[in-house]
């Protein structure tokens, strides 16, 4: 396959970056996506040119450290990380735009890669559950009902990717935090710190410059782990029911 | 966590994004209300003249002799003005944000999922919001009367809405296709604003905002339709 890219290349954070058209030829089918930027790169650094900056770690969906906008979509057409994206989604002859995710609070380090740290501060607000250190207790100690471990579960899937954000005409880390909220409100053991957790976490989310959500749903639908948008409601309901009680005060 | 920061930390998010959404679900649910409560006398004027006029009178003699003449009506004006600016703020207010929360635009912006109703709420509010001052110089003060002022609002529906003054009819269907597609999300929203999306319900919703939605825009287009085609007049 030959492909055309169009790639968002952006020096630093203070550079104001512009659109950069590349061929890439010989583009094998089974490639992942960033095994072609790879390819690229190899040509770039061998022509003495800066190849492009791209964030990556474990290659097999996990880790959520790829992830860049594809034709316009978070992750690309299919509904999986960028990592796990591969050439035969796309057409020989085709031209493929790649920009890095857009958002105030994710500012481009370089080219395709941003600061994802925002994410950090909104789980350092909250995202956790305070545990004595000691013996790891009897796995039975604390029953779960299966619905609400199940639910947990899912919840806690999440990986970080900021597709959520990328995709979100406002530019909102909703359903980030609501994934968090919902998972450690979800188990006997997030219930103590469950009040303070939601508040503290949006006003992180909201002092990182996140947008606010409007239910228009396209994070859910990029979400490369299915994080369903009920979640945010949780979110809204835990925050409203933490705003009435009196009982943190 | 010390107390005194936890109560910071409470007053910050009674005036978080979330608080505003909240605001504006609550609020537009009221205003929700309100239109079938307008949408249910508007259609008394299949009743006739007479019927309409009595409708829109004793809206001003309700709660009498409890309230004073027009008392609950301006109740009620003091209850939907002060809903349509909490929700005006809180829109202005979300989409400053919003805009500052993506300074760089995508060059190339591809849609998955999202309705033409969520997209069209901001612009779509605004114009709602110039027609409802037209709306009320038209209709209730009739500053603006078209075909005639009249002190019979069924007079003034009636020639407001001839088919010499299209426009008027023209604007009308305009904005109330408009309400139309604001309600079909803002309900929908709304409900998930306050919490009521759980597992498996968003379907069930979003049939609900459907239904609402669609039943207000028909049932506001009746009227003026019947009138442009002679079947009430
Ligand atoms: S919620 Fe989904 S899209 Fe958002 S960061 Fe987590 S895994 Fe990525
Ligand atoms: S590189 Fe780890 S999820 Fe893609």
């Amino acid at each position: 396959m030959n492909i055309t890219l169009r790639v968002w290349r952006q020096k630093g954070r203070d550079d104001a970056g512009r659109m950069v058209t590349y061929k890439v030829e010989d583009v094998n089918p089974d490639m992942s996506f960033l095994e072609m930027l790879d390819v690229l790169n190899e040509k770039l650094t061998l022509q003495g040119e800066d190849p492009v900056a791209f964030d990556h770690d474990c290659r097999e969906g996990i880790c959520g450290a790829c992830g860049v906008v594809i034709n316009g979509v978070a992750h690309g057409p299919e509904n999986t990380t960028t990592c796990q994206l591969h050439m035969r989604s796309f057409k020989d002859g085709d031209e493929i735009t790649i920009e890095p995710w857009r958002a105030k609070a994710f500012p481009v380090v370089k080219d395709l890669v941003v600061d994802r740290g925002s994410f950090d501060r909104v789980i350092q607000a909250g995202g956790f559950i305070s545990a004595p250190t000691g013996t790891a207790p009897d796995a039975h100690a604390t029953p779960v009902p299966k619905a609400d471990a199940d639910r947990a579960f899912d919840a806690a899937t999440c990986i970080g990717c900021g597709a959520c954000v990328a995709a979100c005409p406002n530019a909102s880390g909703m359903l980030f935090t609501a994934a968090k909220i919902t998972h450690l409100g979800s188990v006997p053991q997030g219930q103590p710190e469950r009040d303070a957790r939601v508040i503290n976490m949006i006003n992180q989310h909201d002092a990182e410059d996140f947008g606010g959500c409007t239910n228009i749903g396209e994070c859910a639908a990029v979400c490369p782990k299915g994080i369903p948008l009920d979640t945010i409601s949780q979110l809204n309901r835990d925050l409203l029911g933490a705003l009435a009680s009196s009982k943190s005060e | 966590m010390a107390n005194s920061t936890l109560t910071k930390q409470r007053a910050e998010a009674r005036r978080s994004t979330v608080a505003l959404k909240s605001a504006m679900a609550v609020t537009g649910l009221i205003l929700v209300l309100f239109l079938i409560a307008h949408m249910y006398g508007n259609l008394n004027v299949f009743a006739g003249q007479e019927a309409f006029d009595d409708y829109s009178h004793h809206l001003r003699e309700l709660g009498e002799p409890m309230l004073p003449h027009g008392g609950f009506l301006w109740i009620m004006r003091i209850v939907l003005l002060a809903s349509v600016l909490i929700h005006i703020g809180s829109a202005v207010a979300l989409t400053r944000r919003a805009g500052k929360a993506r300074p760089v635009r995508y060059r190339t912006r591809k849609p998955v999922q999202q309705t033409y109703a969520s997209r069209t709420m901001r612009w779509g509010g605004v114009i709602i919001a110039l027609y409802v001052v037209f709306h009320i110089l038209h209709l209730t003060t009739n500053t603006i009367a078209p075909g005639g002022a009249s002190d019979s609002p069924y007079e003034r529906l009636v020639r407001g809405f001839q088919p010499e003054n299209f426009w008027v009819t023209a604007i009308y269907i305009l904005a109330v296709l408009l309400v139309g597609l604001h309600l079909r999300h803002g309900i929908w929203s709304a409900a998930a604003t306050l919490g009521l999306n759980r597992e498996g319900r968003r379907r069930a919703i979003n049939t609900v905002a459907i239904i609402v939605a669609a039943v207000i825009t028909v049932g506001f287009l009746l009227p003026p339709f019947s009138v442009l085609f002679g079947l009430v007049g």
